[in-house]
């Protein structure tokens, strides 16, 4: 790294866009002066993703004036008055999701917990082998010969008890020699976290050419103790260290970035806990992709990330109307739509995925999407978030057969602080009103929470940055990076329609004060830079953060949209009957002001595609 | 800014295209270097492994799974066949034998002395690759497969289901925004690559299997329709093994919309020729998309247009497509490319073009809800 650095490119290659700023020194300040975006070139004719970091720098220079790339297509280095950059970083989710296979020897405990270590790191499970599964061998192994993953995880028997079953399980995997869909030079990954004395066997039994076995600590190390931290960890390093790599062009963008090309969701969970650990907060971000969501946590100081890979807005939408199902995803529209061109309308969005909604109607539908998309999401973190990392989690022999839940979550809706989005249906939504009220809907925050969003989706870059200049990341982020959106006031518990929620005041009634009835929703301007003391009195049965019925006092920031304060109530339920439900939905739509008629121009926020 | 980049598929009357027919395992290639072959010759051969029988000999012998070695009567690679005995325990005094038989044909391939489990491997599946194009071959990679190499008219589509397949080009329809209805499609269309013009119906997809058409290429499907010939709802595009019987193909995307003019033309100038046909499709890494080619022939008639814009790069007067609702799937010509992003009916901002579209009407369009028809 040059010992000055006045000028820095950074890029994130989306599956879908391929988005990149530039950082500049001015008076003595790092600030994000310029960016680009192009579609990202994995496709063909191109095939190679740094195709289209140079078509996104190329934006860069026309738009500064300052020259950027020379005539052999590389990046000028270092900078000087009037061209080049001194540092050029990149963070990369080009490569589409991860596909996995995982086997244990009882379906209900091992199994299961392979497949949540498995959905936790954010991969598709194809299927579970078991002992238990109901199919004989030869089935098994047919099955296995049939879906191509991208690596296996097989777990199975406690540290120190009987290994035979969980070699049997390997012996069934290894002979029918699962094909990679990444062709035949892929050496497939296998991640053995299974019985620490088994181990051997496992070199034994995938000790051929074709395997790459990985060995990580047991899952399921005693009965009652499940440790998915490693195995999620082994996942995550396995998908980029084999799937991203295959990426067309990988090879070629590492070779010109001054640090590692960081994934995006590593970077911007490096962001986020920087953002809570200064503030002392309980945070939540989400990025919702075109192929993937991210949601990321970090409740007293845990940082928990899961990356749901078939839910997206581009790549993956197909995915989650089938997941959510359309009547689901109709609640949020208040609008006649016919079913069938919506149905058309997705897939034609799936096969053409930078296309971006040109009119009111599929706006609101793609919204729509993306609140089911988020709510899925943020349904998975909260089932996977369970554990301290590196901290094994207790569970009893009883709750072994049950397998409700992966055990108690960690997230705990009112005790968050702050909830950041990031994204291109959120961070491009032509209202700012419109991007949170997704986030409040999808995510049902509770109690007194921040709203704020990635101004132009630049946590990856600047969690990478603060790899290598940690100063000019910090400096970027607090001036540049956050947008906030205002506070949400939402009062847990469930009412009669019409029947006292909670009163409210702020500023001892100087900005505003009132009721709210059950179901209803208001907003209140208050400016970006500005506070006020709210005081709130929840109706008996309602929660602020106090307690059923207890006022809350709490000084609250303003935003770009306000105070939202919402008495829906939570569990956040729409009405059943498709005339009330769109009554309710029409009604928040007014309230908040999230389409008005008209005032296209209000708060605009630049569109870009949706990945 | 006069050039804007985009994506686009491929539509040309000429070109020089390269396939690779590559084994999935190591196997042995049957042609040479400079052999013409035609689709269904097959360029490369190999054998998988046959299908695993596990057996648990341990247990059927009530024995410990360390004393199965001894017990084996077969060792790791000998040949067996069904019902033969393969391992027996020593009894008591030599008495009361217990026996176990081969569940089925091939051979040992491992015995564990962990599990007591042994697996026995049916024999080599056969697996074949033919050269799906016909053609020359440029290249042969030892053991691995060939390139194959023609002069085609090239169209690809933009999602399929099924797989390689190929046959004489049918044409069903006498335009291009024509729908394509079970009735079009007649007996003698089996083997044949029937092409439509809009949207094709879930009944005409059935009918084509019916007669044993090799493949459907039409402008577009309805979801419903994907729905009810796959039997459930495709989640994320990735395609190509699916086994309906036959491939079918959509140029233009879902919906009731009419394929584009040029490949109508196209397809129909080339009607009674011998093409091939892949449904593969695959939206993420390693992007694929269906295609549909057929070998030149000297005299073939060229479309007339040349390539006047550098690949990807959006100019005026470049042939574009609308893949985006209002104008979904309409076919004009760039007419100016505003430099300043302007508010569209969303309320979004975004950077825009004006087309022309071929009813002569001008219309502003996202510059991301359009793509390039590359000649």
């Amino acid at each position: 790294m040059p010992a000055e650095v006045n000028v820095i490119l950074a890029t994130d290659c989306g599956s879908t866009t391929t988005k990149a700023i530039m950082i500049e020194q001015v008076d003595g300040v790092y600030r994000q002066t310029w960016r680009g975006e192009a579609p990202t070139t994995v496709e063909e004719p191109f095939a190679d993703v740094t195709v289209g970091v140079m078509n996104a720098l190329t934006e860069i220079q026309e738009v500064s004036g300052r020259r950027l790339i020379d005539d052999d297509g590389s990046i000028i280095r270092p900078a000087t008055a009037d061209q080049g950059c001194d540092i050029y970083i990149s963070t990369s989710s080009a490569g589409g999701g991860l596909q996995m296979m995982v086997a244990g020897v009882v379906r209900e405990m091992t199994g299961a917990s392979a497949k949540r270590a498995a959905l936790g790191a954010g991969a598709i499970v194809m299927d579970t082998i078991a002992s238990n599964d109901k199919r004989r061998p030869h089935e098994q192994i047919q099955r296995i010969r049939e879906l191509r993953p991208d690596m296996v995880l097989i777990s199975g028997g406690t540290d120190g008890g009987d290994t035979k079953k969980v070699t049997e399980i390997a012996e069934l995997i290894a002979p029918a020699k699962p094909r990679p869909r990444f062709g035949k030079a892929y050496e497939l990954p296998i991640i053995f976290a299974g019985n620490v004395k088994a181990q051997p066997e496992m070199n034994r039994v995938f000790g051929d050419d074709g395997f790459d076995l990985k060995i990580t600590d047991n899952l399921r190390p005693s009965l009652e103790q499940e440790n998915l931290g490693p195995a999620r960890d082994m996942i995550h390093d396995v998908f980029l260290e084999h799937v991203m790599a295959h990426a067309p062009g990988y090879d070629k963008l590492m070779s010109i970035t001054d640090a590692p090309i960081m994934p995006t969701p590593g970077a911007v969970g490096d962001i986020l806990q920087t953002i809570a650990r200064g503030r002392g907060i309980n945070a939540v971000g989400v990025d919702i992709g075109g192929a993937t969501t991210d949601v990321f946590s970090v409740f007293d100081g845990t940082f928990n990330r899961t990356v749901s890979a078939n839910l997206g807005m581009s790549y993956s939408i197909s995915n989650v109307c089938a997941e959510a199902t359309m009547p689901t995803i109709l609640r949020w529209v208040h609008i006649d739509m016919d079913e069938r061109e919506l149905r058309n309308r997705v897939k034609n969005k799936m096969i053409r995925p930078t296309t971006i909604p040109q009119t009111l109607d599929a706006l609101v539908f793609e919204q729509a999407v993306a609140r089911e998309a988020l709510r899925l999401a943020y349904k998975q973190h909260k089932e996977f978030a369970t554990t301290l990392k590196g901290v094994q989690q207790q569970r009893t022999v009883g709750d072994t057969f049950s397998q409700q839940s992966g055990g108690e979550t960690i997230v705990d809706n009112m005790k968050l602080d702050l909830l950041v989005a990031s994204g291109g249906v959120l961070s491009h939504a032509p209202r700012m009103h419109q991007t949170a009220m997704l986030l409040i809907d999808a995510f049902e925050p509770e109690g007194i929470t921040e709203l704020a969003k990635d101004s132009i989706f630049m946590m990856p870059h600047l969690g990478v940055l603060s790899s290598v200049h940690e100063r000019a990341a910090m400096e970027v982020f607090e001036r540049d990076c956050l947008v906030y959106l205002g506070t949400c006031v939402a009062a847990k518990g469930v009412g009669k329609p019409g029947k006292n929620c909670f009163s409210w005041s702020l500023d001892g009634g100087a900005r505003g004060s009132g009721d709210l009835a059950f179901g209803e929703v208001e907003l209140v301007e208050l400016g970006p830079d500005e506070t006020a003391e709210l005081e709130v009195k929840p109706a008996r049965g309602f929660d602020l953060g106090a307690g059923s019925g207890k006022v809350v006092k709490r000084t609250i920031r303003g935003g770009t949209v306000g105070v939202i304060l919402d008495a829906r109530g939570r569990s956040l339920a729409l009405p059943e009957d498709r005339a009330a439900c769109r009554e309710a939905v029409s009604n928040v739509i007014d309230r908040i002001g999230l389409y008005p008629a008209g005032d296209q121009a209000g708060v605009v926020q630049e569109s870009g595609s949706a990945n | 800014m006069a050039k804007a980049y985009t994506p686009g598929l491929k539509v040309t009357s000429l070109t020089d295209h390269q396939v690779d027919r590559i084994l999935p395992i190591a196997g042995e290639v049957k042609v040479a270097e400079g052999d013409h072959v035609e689709a269904d010759t097959v360029v490369a051969e190999t054998f998988m492994d046959g299908d695993i029988t596990p057996l648990n000999v341990a247990n059927l012998l009530g024995a410990q799974p360390g004393d199965v070695p001894s017990m084996m009567l077969k060792g790791e690679g000998d040949p067996v066949e069904k019902d033969e005995v393969i391992a027996r325990n020593k009894g008591i005094f030599g008495m009361f034998k217990n026996e176990c038989r081969s569940p089925a044909t091939g051979t040992v391939q491992t015995v564990s002395a962990t599990t007591g489990q042994i697996m026995i491997a049916g024999p080599p599946i056969p697996v074949q690759v033919k050269a799906y194009m016909p053609g020359r071959v440029t290249a042969v990679l030892p053991a691995e497969g060939v390139v194959v190499e023609n002069r085609v008219a090239l169209i690809q589509g933009i999602f399929g289901v099924g797989g390689e397949t190929s046959g004489p080009i049918r044409i069903a329809v006498s335009s291009h925004d024509e729908e394509l209805g079970a009735a079009a499609i007649t007996e003698d269309m089996s083997g044949a690559i029937i092409i439509g013009g809009a949207r094709v119906t879930a009944a005409a997809i059935e009918r084509a299997r019916e007669v044993g058409a090799s493949a459907v290429v039409s402008g577009g499907i309805d979801d419903s329709d994907l729905k009810r010939i796959l039997g459930y709802d495709l989640g994320v595009a990735i395609t190509g093994s699916e086994r309906l019987g036959v491939t079918v193909v959509v140029t233009e995307g879902f919906g009731e919309i009419g394929m584009a003019r040029r490949t109508f033309e196209l397809l129909s100038a080339r009607a009674g020729r011998e093409a091939s046909v892949n449904g593969a499709t695959q939206i993420r890494a390693g992007v694929m998309r269906p295609e549909i080619l057929i070998p030149f022939v000297e005299g073939d008639a060229l479309d007339g247009e040349t390539n006047q814009t550098e690949s990807g790069v959006l100019e005026l007067g470049t042939p574009i497509r609308v893949i985006r609702d209002p104008y979904f799937g309409e076919i004009g010509t760039v007419a100016s490319l505003p430099e300043a992003p302007q508010v569209l009916g969303s309320g979004s901002k975004s950077r825009v073009l004006e087309v022309t579209l071929e009813s002569g009407d001008t219309v502003t369009v996202p510059r991301a809800n359009v793509e390039l028809i590359e000649t």
